[in-house]
């Protein structure tokens, strides 16, 4: 096992070369710079500002010097926040970042998993169609649809929650739960169909004709087989929590990575750009290593190769 | 609908094609028939409402202002005095619009990749799949907003960069389908009976790849939707005065404290989209029966 993820991590440095390579040069590509939006400014302090950030610099130069550079997890200066290093920026904002994904996360197997395991066993009753409802509206009504709805509902009729900020605990919960929902309703109905298809085995009825009970039966025997296609559906929704924390932190106006994110590319403060795409490859490779080890212990019939 | 169904005492021997056995599946499933419907209805109202109502999208009525449903406005209007139906049914054309092309896109990048490396199999197909997987595994959604914020905020380019994306997962089933369709006895049978390729390509492989690639699509068009109506969302796809369901969905998040229907008649009118479009999906999935692409 411990091949397996040494030989995992060493691909990462192929991965996050070629993703730093085409997003460096596609920005290079792109019109505008992230000195041309500012107004009045003169041609010498353009240059000297291009000095500067060794932008004067053929692109190729530049390139390898942004490379070298990444080598040793130096970022870079970012051009829009002064005197700031992207670094810096990251580990200001990150936290904000993983606290909403990760409560999302929480929410959605916390209140996921157990429904689908229970709509499963009381298959065809009210608990049943209850949770395959409310799988329905998580599928069609996206975030930026369900986050809106919210903040008008709780936040201003009731008053139960501000609808804006990160301040307070209370302002953690109507982002997160928006976040949360779409997932905890996707893995509900991937639970549900993958105890469904366990619980139709033999050896579940060699388990019972043994005189096992209805709780054994479940959480003993069928369970981990019945969660394996939710463990394969973590990586994708992993990387989707990633999109999704750009669109809550534009719609709750929360201070953390997605959103600078978004303003980074408008502004096209290059090195912020990069730094996050790199930080967002590395997360999401690590990420989904992390499934396929969870994966290969749930179903000892795959190994690692 | 009974009387059409009534076949089953007739003598087996007629026996029915997999695609009427299919239609016939598919029109039971009162889920599916109802997406179809809905959707049917909602192309249409987009198509020709707007010609139907005499206003357009972009007619102001300053005085009026932001109104509540009315009956002169049906979906009452927004703060520049425009039509909320109009301009709904006006977003539905390009949000629709859209998601057609970039699921074409995807579907043409997809079929063809995928047939590739199912055709050639061995080197060429491991490496081509194993592109996908690296791809697969990046963050991708963040290429579409560079390349939709680096270069220009144009249409075409947000379908072609959405389509770029989302051509992976149909790429892998029709890899999977042509590999085992290849090592079908039928198709041996076909080759040994002397037919040539092209016949065995055009009669036998592309109607057993066709379902599971007609399913994709239906599958794919809602997942286009939602980037495209994100990305717009995000104030990076869809540009005024053009506006699509997520421009529309934005605007209303934003003036939602005192023009409530701004938000949500988009929204709902979205969601049910979404919703058909599944619906029928998953109508398709069953009735051709074919087995879950997520394993």
């Amino acid at each position: 096992m411990l091949r397996f993820v040494v030989r995992r991590l060493l691909q990462l440095i192929p991965v996050v070369f070629i993703i730093v390579t085409l997003t460096f040069f596609m920005l290079r590509a792109a019109p505008g710079g992230p000195f041309t939006a500012e107004k009045a400014v003169s041609p010498e302090v353009l240059r000297n500002l291009e000095a500067h950030y060794g932008l004067d610099q053929p692109v190729w130069k530049q390139y390898l010097t942004y490379l070298g550079h990444l080598a040793r997890g130096d970022l870079g200066p970012s051009y829009k926040y002064t005197n700031r290093t992207i670094n810096e920026i990251i580990a200001g904002k990150l936290p904000t970042s993983l606290e909403l994904g990760g409560l999302a996360l929480g929410i959605a197997l916390l209140v996921g998993l157990p429904l689908g395991v229970l709509a499963a066993v009381k298959r065809n009753t009210w608990i049943d169609y209850l949770c395959s409802i409310c799988g329905l509206v998580g599928i069609c009504v996206p975030p930026f649809v369900l986050g809106p709805l919210l903040a008008l509902v709780f936040g201003i009729y009731l008053h139960w929650f501000d609808v804006s900020g990160w301040e307070y605990a209370g302002d953690r919960v109507l982002p997160s739960v928006t976040l949360g929902f779409a997932y905890a309703a996707y893995l509900m109905r991937l639970a549900r169909s993958g105890m469904l298809e366990v619980l139709h085995l033999d050896f579940i009825r060699t388990a019972r004709a043994k005189g096992a009970g209805e709780a054994r039966l479940v959480f003993h025997h069928a369970l981990r087989g019945g969660l394996l296609p939710v463990v394969s559906y973590l990586g994708p929704a992993i990387a989707g929590l990633l999109t999704g924390s750009f669109i809550l932190e534009t719609v709750f106006q929360i201070p953390g990575l997605g959103r600078e994110f978004v303003t980074s590319a408008s502004n096209r403060d290059y090195t912020l750009v990069l730094g996050l795409v790199v930080l967002y490859t590395v997360f999401i490779v690590v990420m989904n290593l992390v499934v396929d080890v969870v994966q290969v212990w749930l179903n000892p019939r795959l190994r690692f190769e | 609908m009974s009387a059409t169904t009534v076949l089953a005492p007739e003598p087996v021997e007629a026996g029915l094609s997999p695609w009427t056995d299919a239609w016939q599946r598919l029109r039971r499933n009162r889920l599916a028939v109802f997406g179809a419907g809905m959707l049917a209805v909602l192309a249409v109202a987009c198509l020709l409402g707007p010609l139907l109502l005499h206003l357009s999208y972009e007619d102001q009525d300053l005085a009026l202002g932001a109104t509540a449903p009315s009956a002169r406005h049906w979906l009452g209007t927004d703060t520049l005095g425009r039509d909320l139906l109009v301009r709904i049914l006006y977003g539905g054309r390009i949000s629709l619009g859209v998601a057609l092309c970039a699921t074409l896109v995807a579907l043409g990048i997809g079929v063809l990749y995928g047939a590739v490396a199912g055709y050639a199999g061995g080197r060429l197909d491991g490496f081509m799949m194993r592109v996908v997987d690296i791809i697969y595994a990046l963050p991708f959604t963040v290429f579409v907003i560079l390349l939709t914020v680096f270069f220009g905020r144009n249409i075409v380019l947000l379908f072609v960069a959405i389509g770029a994306v989302e051509w992976l997962t149909m790429a892998r089933i029709v890899r999977a389908q042509v590999q085992a369709l290849r090592k079908m006895e039928f198709i041996e049978a076909a080759r040994s009976l002397g037919f040539g390729s092209r016949r065995i390509i055009l009669h036998h492989m592309i109607p057993n790849v066709l379902g599971p690639v007609i399913v994709y699509t239906t599958l794919t068009i809602p997942a286009v939707m939602l980037l495209e109506a994100a990305l717009s969302f995000l104030g990076l796809g869809v540009q005024p005065p053009m506006s699509s369901w997520g421009t529309l969905i934005k605007d209303g998040a934003e003036k939602m404290e005192e023009y409530w229907w701004l938000l949500v008649f988009p929204g709902a009118l979205f969601s049910l989209t979404l919703f058909s479009l599944n619906f029928l999906g998953d109508g398709l999935r069953d009735a051709l029966d074919v087995r879950s692409a997520r394993d």
